[in-house]
């Protein structure tokens, strides 16, 4: 049995609605944020209306059922990813926070200048800066693994730049520019072999795949609520104990002490030491709404969902005259990123969100991409698990009508 | 007509295809950048000044969107033979034009060709693209000499 998309349409609100009055919303910006379930808008609604409290610290039944939902959230997270214990997971307000408190709590002190740090040329800024910025604070150095002309990491030049200078890497799992999904168990495999821990960005990839830690061997992976069906303002970071123990706190503040004095305080338990002060507790428990809601469908089935309408959607653009996808991997996700001879991308994605179909049209937050291809921008489409065949349809038609504009 | 023709009117996808004054210029007195980071359109507008300070001749290079690069075609075209403070009015009537906000009698007279960006007000997202090269022209005007960046 696969997901069937037409009883999980319903699930969501926001695709009722007309787009500029009269066409019906057809969604394919899933890798910038994704529409949410009722589900999830329902478990939020019921800490606000009733369950209102701040967790672990209050006496009354309000504090103590929003604490319990709140470390629910936890369990249902460290199934989700495949972790260890629910002590492997901390919440944070999103990727780029998880990626900033790796690299200032537990990256930073382990740098001499001249060290390094490896990444990809296919990375999101948001694990591009922060590691820009641990090197300028450090002398430590940012070294860049390459990518071929599908979009692939070349992984012998990968393997290359892990030297005995390497303290650290962190590597997309899937790009949100390009779809490719990287060879990441290999390249941590390999960056293992010489020591070096590991950080993967699985923004992308836990809305897509299954995501398996202990499979993976990963140090530390990090995700944002947002992309996976859920609210915006929380995050994950996961970390293996022996990883989370040598962390530093990067956020000092309530809740993530035992025993404050002037003279010493005493660090709470791992991982209440990194949620310093009220974290966004109606977010967490929309995320875990959230990610109970995808895993009833099964991410396998939303993984086949997505890449057989990914599938779809780059042969008929392909077909287009003047149409060139940017990013061929033979091992992609549900995005499509492409530019079109004599449109730019920004208007194509003027003239389909006139005829209600609703892409990205930028440089996604990845410019070393765009550089590396040697363009400004591209229109990009991104599916989720209410995208339909007739979506496919829809997008093709308007692609067709921006070349009859633009032809 | 629909929002999108009212956007894309023929004579921007014409002055897109085919960009008037769209070269480089050895002789000007006045060159600038215009770049938009979020979406990558990057234009030099250059122009020449003469004494009197008219407007001699303008030109641009680069690469964006049909929004861009027609408001550019066309600005170059309108502001030939125009005194710095002209220009600067022009722009002003311009603005209101694709912010929408209600032209003052004169101004919709004085637009001329410009008057066709009137839809880009319906698209918040591409006022900027309208607005990148003059903004570049202003800074052009506005120094003395070399180059300014403008967002
Ligand atoms: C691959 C990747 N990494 C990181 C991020 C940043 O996520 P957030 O903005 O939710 O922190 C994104 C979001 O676009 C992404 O696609």
């Amino acid at each position: 049995m696969g997901l069937d998309v037409y009883t999980v349409l319903n699930d969501f609100p926001a695709l009722g609605q007309l787009v500029h009055g009269h066409y019906p919303l057809v969604y394919l910006d899933n890798a910038a944020t994704t529409l949410k379930p009722r589900q999830v808008m329902d478990a939020m609604n019921q800490y606000y209306r009733v369950d209102t409290g701040n967790i672990h610290r209050g006496v009354h039944q309000l504090s103590q059922h929003a604490t319990e939902k709140y470390e629910k959230t936890r369990t249902t997270v460290q199934r989700f990813i495949q972790a260890e214990s629910p002590d492997n997971i901390v919440f944070t307000s999103g990727t780029t926070a998880s990626i900033n408190m790796v690299a200032q709590g537990y990256v930073r002190k382990r740098l001499s200048p001249g060290d390094e740090i490896l990444i990809t040329h296919m990375e999101h800024h948001a694990n591009i800066v922060p590691w820009q910025m641990l090197c300028e604070q450090t002398g430590a150095v940012l070294k860049v693994a390459p990518i071929d002309d599908e979009g692939n990491v070349l992984l012998e030049a990968y393997e290359h730049l892990l030297t005995d200078r390497t303290r650290f890497v962190s590597v997309g799992y899937v790009s949100n520019a390009l779809g490719t999904v990287n060879p990441i168990d290999a390249m941590i495999a390999l960056a293992h072999a010489r020591g070096v821990a590991v950080l993967v960005d699985a923004a992308q990839a836990v809305a897509t795949l299954p995501v398996d830690v202990k499979a993976l061997d990963c140090d530390f992976l990090a995700f944002s609520g947002h992309k996976l069906y859920g609210p915006t303002g929380v995050g994950v970071l996961y970390g293996k104990a022996e990883a989370l123990a040598e962390m530093d706190p990067v956020f000092g503040g309530g809740d993530m002490i035992l025993s404050v004095t002037f003279e010493k305080t005493l660090y709470n338990r791992i991982p209440a030491r990194f949620e310093a002060g009220t974290p966004p507790i109606a977010e967490v428990i929309g995320l875990g709404a959230a990610i109970d809601y995808v895993t009833e469908i099964g991410m396998a089935h939303v993984a086949s969902h997505e890449r057989g309408l990914m599938q779809d959607a780059q042969e008929a653009l392909q077909a287009i005259p003047g149409v060139r996808i940017i990013g061929t991997s033979p091992d992609k996700a549900g995005i499509v990123s492409f530019v079109m001879d004599g449109a730019h991308p920004h208007d194509i994605g003027t003239i389909l969100d006139s005829l209600g179909v609703a892409i990205r049209a930028g440089h996604h937050c990845a410019q070393p991409v765009m550089q590396r291809f040697g363009i400004a921008a591209t229109a990009r489409v991104s599916f989720g698990l209410y995208n339909t065949q007739a979506d496919v349809d829809h997008l093709i038609a308007a692609v067709n009508k921006v070349r009859e504009i633009f032809a | 007509m629909n929002m999108t023709d009212e956007l894309y009117q023929e004579v921007i996808l014409d002055h897109n295809r085919h960009a008037r004054n769209y070269h480089a210029m050895t002789d000007a007195t006045h060159t600038a950048e215009g770049y938009n980071p979020l979406c990558g359109d990057h234009y030099q507008v250059h122009l020449k000044l003469n004494d009197q300070g008219v407007i001699e001749s303008l030109a641009f290079e680069g690469e964006g969107c049909a929004i861009s690069k027609a408001s550019l075609s066309i600005m170059t075209d309108a502001l030939k033979g125009k005194t710095a403070d002209e220009a600067k009015a022009l722009f002003e009537a311009f603005h209101d034009l694709v912010t929408g906000q209600a032209p003052s009698k004169d101004s919709d007279k004085s637009l001329g060709k410009l008057a066709v960006f009137g839809g880009v007000c319906k698209f918040p997202s591409r006022i900027k693209c309208a607005t990148l090269g003059w903004h570049a022209l202003m800074g052009a005007l506005n120094q003395s000499q070399g180059r300014v960046s403008t967002e």
